[in-house]
């Protein structure tokens, strides 16, 4: 191996090959447009804005050619014959090589999302420690209005890269092997939705250097003046689009036409349901988000100042051209929807982790399995409650209310079932379950915060405050965060073999949840005294006086900020828990958890090939506590 | 995580040694093409929504009204792009038939009315080609045209992909790569053509035919 790791040259790294090909296909974008506009006789060659958008777009080709990501396609359209291999394509290099390059083995992609996730969200959470730094004192300390108005931004976006890509990563590794099959549908498209994510979060790193200060919502007419950076992040989210419906085609596809015999859709695994449900919106409403991002690239004036989104008038003072609202439509029928995409998945965890550490069946599988896809149906028709005050017809923000509060029906439906699992069960409490039940506290937090934003005359009044941002905070940690260490926690000794260490996890937990719960609470509270958010300063005084001789939004800024570095702290600390425990921890076994779920059944780390002979399933996925249950018989083939 | 795999350095890799081991399950012709075609409906599902979404742009902004466009330019366009879907599904049913030769004309036949539509569009909608049509529509200059210019765009790059696929279809096959029981290549080009087609059809009558002409 000493000797394969000599031969490596830097360029036969495939991400390095990638990134070089990326910017080979900048530079060609670049100088693309400088030939067109010299041939159309323009006298400025160069502008900086067209650049990028066919920078962004050939980059991103060039890095998906030179990894090799579109190679075997490339090979079909010539009449190339590429018979599918288990195993490493580069047989003689290392095994961490594979991590960089383009492989077809799902664990590898989905360990390759898991990593990507979770970079992408200590970077996003990197944003959100420094600005809150900034907003601990009122007044201005280090950071101007307009960088930090990108820092907010940034932190949305990256976080939010964090979120899919973290979600793609505990559904490609884990969906094929809970339902018995040896790979996904499509393993060389997995590959290529994986890959598309990096230059996309290349061009979102690039989008710093220009500053872009709209907040993640990117809302015109703010979002049509400006830096070029916001084409960088326009076309960054596109490409983050394409990795969505691809990669959830992708699992659609492989729940229907690859599960193992005697796997029947109501025998899956209740996570596979939640992935349904989560790529059934993937695979729709993503296009919306496409389709208004490109709206708004060609919309900007150094592009071609298409009128969607602005009033033209005429002669006779008629408008002829668009309307800012249009675009809320058009980004909230993706975006609330997407809102579900990010916590499916998690409170799918949630259900999948209870019964094992109850060890009792899980309470009403079918109606769990039911109320994702009702989720996934109801978010469809809820955008409106993100503009009670935008300008659209005030009787229809009655029905947007009724639908919006309608998702707390198979919202109830699944908290319900975890009390009635966890309800006389034999609880034990791992760091896996401890993150679970986190999850359900703070995910009950930012539920009963959100009626009081679906009421449009109590909306009225919290419209853009930090109220918002705690509901929205305590939703997506509890429905994605906290579930998503559960998951790493729950799965780590399948993935390497080896144990956490139980200490430092139960540490992390200890540390995140009364932080966060600090931090959630607090943000509610500045936002009912009164406190807007995306702003760099506010009034001391809000909230009234307190007996510490500072005003009450400033004592609750400087505990969230405490609440931030404490909670980025944890993270830290898991970061060393897995890295560490992966070399020294002690060989875990096949099953640790004594789980019924079929991926636990076989050895850890997984072989190359997880179901070398195919699983018979026959039992039902959660009866725990029921001995005379079988759940597989061997195969006989 | 890799660090992880107990076995030792230079025993060879667990992964090689057990892919080489177990042959496990090969998906066959037919399994694959199941996959295939599934995926293929995913994926006009998925982009259902994208047209949909334009069309839902267009009445938005549009409502009742419509920009005056040529009558005559629209069905002629119209008409060759359907044109077009027959032949690409005769060609098909001529490979079925072994009629090889007739299956690699059509195909071509197909381009190229795909490309007259292109055509049409480009001079006589965009009016890129000034010299040949004075266009009168521009993207930047109100919501007709923007809207105009967005959907026939969007729509343009999927008949330009479509003929591209056709072509790279039309070069297996004078290979010889087709036969009348493996034609996925062929097969998926023609639902994808008629999809492209189908969506014009929702996209005709939404700019030419619907509401009442607007002179601007």
């Amino acid at each position: 191996m000493a000797d394969n790791e000599q031969r490596m040259s830097l360029l036969s790294i495939g991400l390095v090959r990638g990134l070089v090909g990326q910017f080979a296909g900048i530079l060609l974008g670049f100088a693309l447009v400088v030939l067109i506009r010299a041939l159309a006789g323009y006298d400025e060659v160069w502008s900086t804005e067209p650049a990028w958008v066919v920078g962004a777009i050939l980059g991103a080709l060039g890095f998906l050619i030179a990894i090799g990501a579109m190679s075997d396609w490339f090979s079909w359209w010539r009449g190339g014959e590429t018979p599918f291999v288990h195993g490493p394509r580069h047989p003689g290099r290392p095994t961490w090589a594979r991590y960089f390059d383009v492989d077809y083995n799902h664990k590898v992609i989905g360990i390759q999302y898991g990593v990507t996730g979770l970079i992408m969200l200590c970077i996003g959470g990197s944003f959100a420690v420094i600005f809150r730094s900034e907003l601990a004192r009122s007044g201005l300390q280090f950071l101007q209005p307009a960088t930090y108005n990108t820092f907010i931004g940034m932190h949305g976006w990256a976080a939010l890269f964090g979120i899919f890509i973290g979600i793609g990563g505990m559904a490609n590794y884990l969906v094929p092997l809970m339902i018995g099959a040896d790979d996904m549908a499509f393993p060389r498209l997995n590959s290529f939705a994986f890959w598309i994510n990096v230059p996309a979060i290349v061009l979102l790193l690039i989008s710093l250097y220009y500053t872009w200060d709209a907040g993640w919502t990117v809302y015109p007419p703010l979002s049509l003046k400006g830096s070029p950076g916001f084409q960088l992040v326009f076309w960054s989210i596109f490409l983050l689009g394409f990795s969505s419906i691809l990669g959830s085609l992708n699992l659609v596809a492989t729940m229907l036409r690859m599960r193992s015999p005697g796997m029947s859709l109501f025998r899956m695994p209740i996570f596979c349901w939640a992935m349904m449900a989560t790529s059934l919106i993937q695979l729709t409403a993503t296009q919306l988000i496409a389709m208004s991002f490109l709206m708004l690239s060609l919309a900007r004036e150094a592009t071609l100042a298409m009128p969607f989104f602005v009033p033209v008038l005429n002669a006779a003072g008629v408008n002829i051209g668009g309307d800012p609202t249009l675009f809320q439509h058009t980004f909230w029928f993706y975006s609330h929807p997407a809102v579900y995409v990010w916590v499916l998945p998690g409170l799918g965890i949630i259900s999948e982790l209870l019964p094992v550490f109850a060890r009792k069946p899980l309470f009403g599988y079918r109606w769990i399995a039911i109320s994702s896809l009702a989720i996934a149906l109801v978010g469809f028709l809820v955008w409106g409650h993100h503009m009670f005050t935008s300008a659209y017809s005030p009787n229809l923000r009655v029905w947007f209310m009724v639908s919006t509060l309608l998702v707390a029906v198979p919202t109830g439906v699944k908290f319900f079932s975890w009390l009635g699992t966890i309800w006389g069960g034999k609880l034990s409490f791992p760091t896996p379950m401890l993150f679970t039940l986190g999850a359900i506290s703070v995910f009950l937090l930012g539920g009963l915060s959100g009626p009081v934003l679906a009421t449009v005359a109590t909306d009225l009044h919290l419209q853009d405050t930090y109220f918002v941002i705690g509901h929205f905070h305590a939703t997506i940690f509890g429905g994605f965060v906290f579930p998503f260490f559960a998951a790493i926690y729950y799965w780590f000794p399948k993935i390497t073999g080896r144990m956490y260490n139980e200490q430092l996890g139960k540490l992390h937990f200890w540390l995140m949840l009364p932080a966060f719960w600090l931090m959630s609470v607090g943000q509610m509270s500045v936002g009912v005294a009164g406190m807007r958010r995306r702003i760099v300063d506010y009034d001391p005084l809000l909230g009234g006086m307190t007996r510490f001789n500072l005003g009450f939004v400033e004592i609750v800024q400087i505990l969230i900020t405490i609440s931030a570095f404490v909670i980025a702290f944890s993270i830290l600390i898991m970061i060393y828990n897995l890295f560490h425990s992966a070399e020294v921890g002690r060989v875990a076994g096949a099953n640790p958890w004594r789980s019924r779920s079929p991926e636990w059944q076989i050895p850890s780390p997984i072989p190359e090939q997880s179901y070398p002979r195919p699983l018979h399933v026959v039992g039902e996925p959660y009866d725990y506590g029921l001995a005379t249950s079988p759940r597989f018989v061997a195969g006989d083939d | 995580m890799a660090v992880a795999n107990p076995v030792a350095p230079g025993a060879g890799h667990v992964e090689s040694a057990h892919s080489e081991a177990a042959h496990g399950h090969v998906p066959t012709y037919a399994e694959t093409l199941a996959n295939n075609r599934l995926g293929l409906w995913l994926f006009f599902i998925s982009e259902a929504f994208l047209f949909g979404g334009l069309l839902a742009v267009r009445f938005y902004l549009w409502g009742g009204t419509r920009p005056e466009v040529s009558q005559f330019i629209g069905l002629l366009v119209t008409s060759v792009l359907l044109l077009s879907s027959i032949s690409m599904y005769t060609a098909e049913a001529a490979l079925e038939n072994g009629n090889r030769r007739l299956f690699l004309t059509l195909l071509l036949v197909t381009a190229f009315l795909g490309l007259v539509f292109l055509g049409g569009v480009m001079i006589f909608e965009w009016g890129l080609f000034p010299s040949l049509y004075e266009g009168h529509l521009t993207p930047w200059g109100d919501k007709y045209g923007a809207v105009v210019f967005l959907m026939t765009g969007m729509h343009a790059i999927h008949v330009i992909s479509g003929i591209i696929f056709i072509l790279i279809v039309w070069n297996l096959g004078r290979k010889g790569h087709f036969s009348p029981s493996r034609k996925w290549g062929v097969e998926s080009a023609a639902i994808y053509w008629h999809y492209v087609d189908l969506v014009w059809i929702f996209f005709y009558p939404a700019i030419y035919l619907i509401g009442t002409a607007v002179t601007h």
